[in-house]
């Protein structure tokens, strides 16, 4: 199924959770914070998440800022 | 008046530094930790972006360099144009800082300026305040406005000395201090410092504290222009504690006029 992860467009496999996101990213263990659709969704739940063909997910984490 | 009993007090916690520092603009991580660690602050601010923007996966994240058990992180909402693109980003701050809800609130109007956007600021301060945020927030010098976002809830007001990025200094020190005459909550001069004296004027004006980052990392050696800003700020507390001599039109010698020779 395709979906949208920062703006671009991404494919992963039918029922993928949150987590196998955060694999297929390379960014087990790193501070980050997802949003699915607008909607946060805590760090604790990302296993749990099921993907859907057509979400529009954001992956952010901090960086140098004023 | 010692150290200890001269803490800055935001949203409940003290600090002994006066001086919140911002980490964009360094030339690579170690520059950001040491000059930090030289500017002596405790309350460090840090920008909130998509993990595939600006990333150099040699580089580490900058919260293992900057780790929140050794500093008190301050997300900003750099960036932001409207109220809803700040409060999302607030939100995604608190669950990346596992529920610390301090953050700093900027909304701009324009790329030009990065003047605040003060209609959307007032409306993403209603929406964070009632989310249970504690918001620092960044204001233009007009005293209504920041009396204002006092009375919403914001743990400390933040008006600007210039444009951010400016170095232009205090330009209106006047309405500085009208916001500090009527505020019950910290005023913090954030953004236009440019160098240590602009520092040390807003603190013997009377302010809580100052925020910085392109003062210290756009200068020619940060790490030694991060220190001069630590001495600055605690020298102009000592100033505004210390309470300066009144100005006069007509010298008054500092020598006794009895006893000269001849």
């Amino acid at each position: 199924m395709k979906l949208e992860v920062n703006g671009e467009i991404t494919q992963l496999n039918e029922g993928a959770s949150l987590h196998d996101l955060v694999i297929k990213l390379d960014i087990v263990g790193q501070r980050i914070a997802i949003e699915v659709n607008q909607e946060i969704v805590p760090r604790s739940q990302h296993a749990l998440h099921k993907l859907n063909a057509g979400d529009k997910v954001e992956v952010v984490r901090a960086i140098g800022g004023g | 008046m010692s150290e200890q009993n001269d803490a800055m007090v935001i949203a409940g916690k003290r600090y002994l530094s006066r001086l919140l520092v911002g980490t964009g603009k360094y030339k690579d991580m170690q520059e950001t930790r040491l000059a930090i660690e030289a500017s002596g602050a405790e309350i460090v601010t840090v920008a909130v972006r998509r993990t595939n923007i600006g990333q150099n996966p040699d580089e580490p994240n900058l919260l293992d360099i900057i780790t929140p058990d050794k500093y008190t992180i301050l997300p900003n909402t750099a960036g932001c144009y409207t109220a809803e693109d700040a409060v999302r980003t607030c939100r995604l701050a608190r669950e990346l800082m596992d529920g610390h809800d301090l953050v700093k609130l900027e909304v701009l109007g324009d790329q030009k300026t990065l003047y605040p956007n003060i209609v959307e600021t007032i409306k993403a301060t209603e929406i964070l305040v009632k989310d249970g945020f504690k918001v620092m927030v960044y204001t233009n010098d007009d005293p209504i406005v920041a009396k204002q976002l006092e009375e919403m809830g914001c743990v400390a007001v933040m008006p600007l000395g210039s444009l951010i990025g400016s170095g232009l200094g205090i330009l209106n020190p006047h309405n500085i201090k009208l916001i500090m005459e009527a505020a019950n909550v910290p005023i913090l001069v954030d953004a236009g410092v440019g160098t240590a004296s602009d520092a040390a004027i807003a603190m013997e004006m009377g302010c809580e504290g100052v925020l910085m980052n392109t003062a210290i990392a756009g200068a020619r050696n940060p790490i030694l222009m991060a220190s001069a800003m630590r001495k600055a700020i605690e020298a102009g507390r000592e100033a505004f504690l210390a309470g300066r001599m009144p100005r006069k039109r007509y010298a008054s010698a500092s020598s006794p006029l009895e006893g000269i020779i001849g």
